[in-house]
């Protein structure tokens, strides 16, 4: 399994939000894209789930050009998001959610239940809440149930968009904590972040990404020491 | 106006509201569907009723069955109301797909705006009303009376009716159907999914364009049994039939709220004994004028209906 993009190019109408970037996801890995609001990471992450178009380049997955197969079909192929904002289905209650990820796995109604066992193995506070309605969840739980949704469809590869968005630096931790958790039981991750701090303590390697281009590749405890990134992304490089 | 009517009929009156309440419902249930999944109003909806009816026509040709025959009797009666009924859902359901791959698939995909798919709903029923006025050399059609029509007895001054019973109780039969398909079937599933959030649903593996034709032959399948409730109720249909109970059905779902399966069922039963009672103190040609002002005055009042919940909460 390894994930690989090639000198991609997206457009949103005339504007190019992606000029070029070249990424590589190996097996069993965390990266993570880091950069400011605007560098194209969620923009990355929608393009490989096919939800926008690629003008140019190359989405290589398992050996397979997939930059041209519909959205709905990638996510067969083991490629699973958790999408920015979470996109919980509000009017459906926490099982229906979880349900809803496994909606194309053939074998879904034989897997169902030891699936749902290892998600609320991970996320206790998700069994507590299975009857109640997606949209009456707190904004963590919200971002526990779009994980544990995602890990329903057994993904390969699974895609986070700013895990930690809104939420509570308590909650953030807890977040974090199970994304490498998830990692450890096999999942490869592409983490998307704002939050460069944990997302460079958590991942393996990581791109720097500004307007458009990759401007740094490295291990991601070496940016997390790297002056330019502290100061850029870290903060003002204290502590 | 003849209010006495109202208070000596009224059980009697409720009774045949309540059958043409359930012919509104399921019909509204098709504009209700839709609107759901696609935010669109499917003006075509009414049409695709108005086929249903010369569908049960045609299936009573094929049965044989003549407008100056005696009704039938026991397990032929059966039959051939069953096959009319299933002739009428199918006529209709193939035709609402139709209606979606014709019409409306492809300026989605081209991303048109939602005011182009509007007009060309207005137009595809404009056709098919003008197609069916071709057919029919603009004549209405009477439909043969395949059952028997008693009273099979009184409650409250209410003399029930046998066939009014069938329609009441065949249509709760299917909008129960209906309402375990959409809870608990996976395409239903994919339906409340696509209604709530398209993008999301994507990810999910959900093929939307699936999904839209599962809602369209389902909202069919719902107005071609209405269709057959209908003509065998009145036994007659022309090429404009659609219009007027579109628009009731139409008004039965703004009533309820629009996109919301629950609010279609009681707008439609609401609608049809409203409708019912005031035809009586003002009469019937005045049933029209009842349904434009209550969706006139819903649309003014509380746009989304009684059951009213905001775009981004649950509907179904």
């Amino acid at each position: 399994m390894r994930l690989e993009i090639k000198d991609l190019h997206v457009h949103y109408g005339k504007i190019e939000a992606i000029k070029g970037i070249s990424i590589v996801v190996n097996e069993g890995e965390i990266v993570t894209l880091i950069g400011a609001n605007g560098a194209g990471k969620t923009t990355m992450l929608k393009t490989i789930s096919g939800l926008r178009k690629v003008s140019s380049g190359q989405i290589i997955f398992n050996g397979e050009d997939i930059s041209k197969m519909p959205a709905h079909k990638r996510a067969d192929l083991g490629l699973s998001q958790a999408p920015e904002g979470r996109g919980i289905f509000p009017g459906m209650s926490v099982l229906e959610n979880l349900e809803m990820g496994k909606y194309n796995r053939k074998d879904r109604k034989i897997e169902m239940k030891e699936d749902l066992d290892k998600v609320y193995h991970l996320f206790p506070r998700l069994l507590e809440r299975s009857k109640q309605a997606g949209g009456t969840l707190s904004g963590g739980e919200q971002q526990m149930l779009a994980i544990g949704r995602a890990l329903m469809a057994r993904p390969k590869v699974l895609l986070l968009d700013e895990p930690s968005m809104g939420l509570a630096p308590l909650m953030i931790a807890n977040i974090f904590n199970i994304i490498t958790e998830i990692n450890k039981t096999g999942v490869t991750i592409l983490l998307v972040e704002q939050n460069a701090q944990q997302a460079l303590q958590r991942a393996h390697r990581a791109y720097v990404l500004e307007v458009g281009h990759v401007v740094k590749e490295a291990k991601a405890s070496d940016l997390l020491n790297d002056p330019a990134v502290r100061a850029a992304y870290l903060g003002t490089g204290a502590h | 106006m003849d209010f006495a009517l109202l208070r000596d009929a009224f059980w009697g009156l409720t009774f045949d509201g309540l059958a043409l309440g359930a012919i509104y419902a399921l019909i509204s249930l098709g504009y209700t569907l839709v609107y759901g999944v696609l935010r669109l109003i499917n003006f075509a909806h009414s049409e695709v009723f108005m086929i249903g009816t010369f569908a049960s026509l045609v299936a009573s040709g094929i049965m044989g069955v003549k407008v100056e025959d005696d009704p039938r009797t026991g397990w032929k009666m059966v039959l051939t109301l069953l096959v009319c009924l299933l002739f009428s859902m199918a006529a209709s359901a193939i035709t609402a797909v139709l209606v979606e791959i014709v019409a409306y698939r492809r300026l989605r995909q081209r991303g048109a705006t939602k005011l182009a798919t509007l007009i060309s709903a207005i137009g595809v029923s404009i056709s098919l009303v003008e197609l069916f006025r071709i057919i029919t050399d603009s004549l209405p059609r009477e439909f043969p009376r395949i059952m028997d029509k008693t009273f099979l007895f009184s409650y409250a001054g209410a003399d029930i009716r046998n066939d009014k019973v069938i329609v009441i109780v065949a249509a709760g039969v299917m909008m129960f159907a209906l309402e375990r398909f959409i809870s608990k079937s996976r395409y239903g599933k994919g339906i409340r999914a696509v209604s709530m959030d398209e993008t999301t649903a994507t990810l999910m593996g959900v093929n939307i364009n699936r999904v839209i034709t599962v809602t369209f032959l389902a909202g069919g399948l719902m107005a071609g049994a209405a269709a057959f409730f209908y003509i065998l109720t009145y036994e007659n249909t022309s090429f404009k039939v659609g219009f007027f109970l579109g628009i009731s059905a139409f008004t039965a779902a703004v009533l309820g709220g629009i996109g919301n399966l629950k609010g279609a069922l009681f707008g439609g039963f609401m609608l049809g004994i409203l409708e019912t009672y005031t035809s009586a103190v003002f009469g019937t040609a005045w049933k029209a004028v009842i349904s434009f002002s209550i969706l006139v005055l819903v649309l003014l009042i509380k746009p989304t209906g009684l059951f009213g919940e905001s775009i981004q909460q649950a509907r179904v």
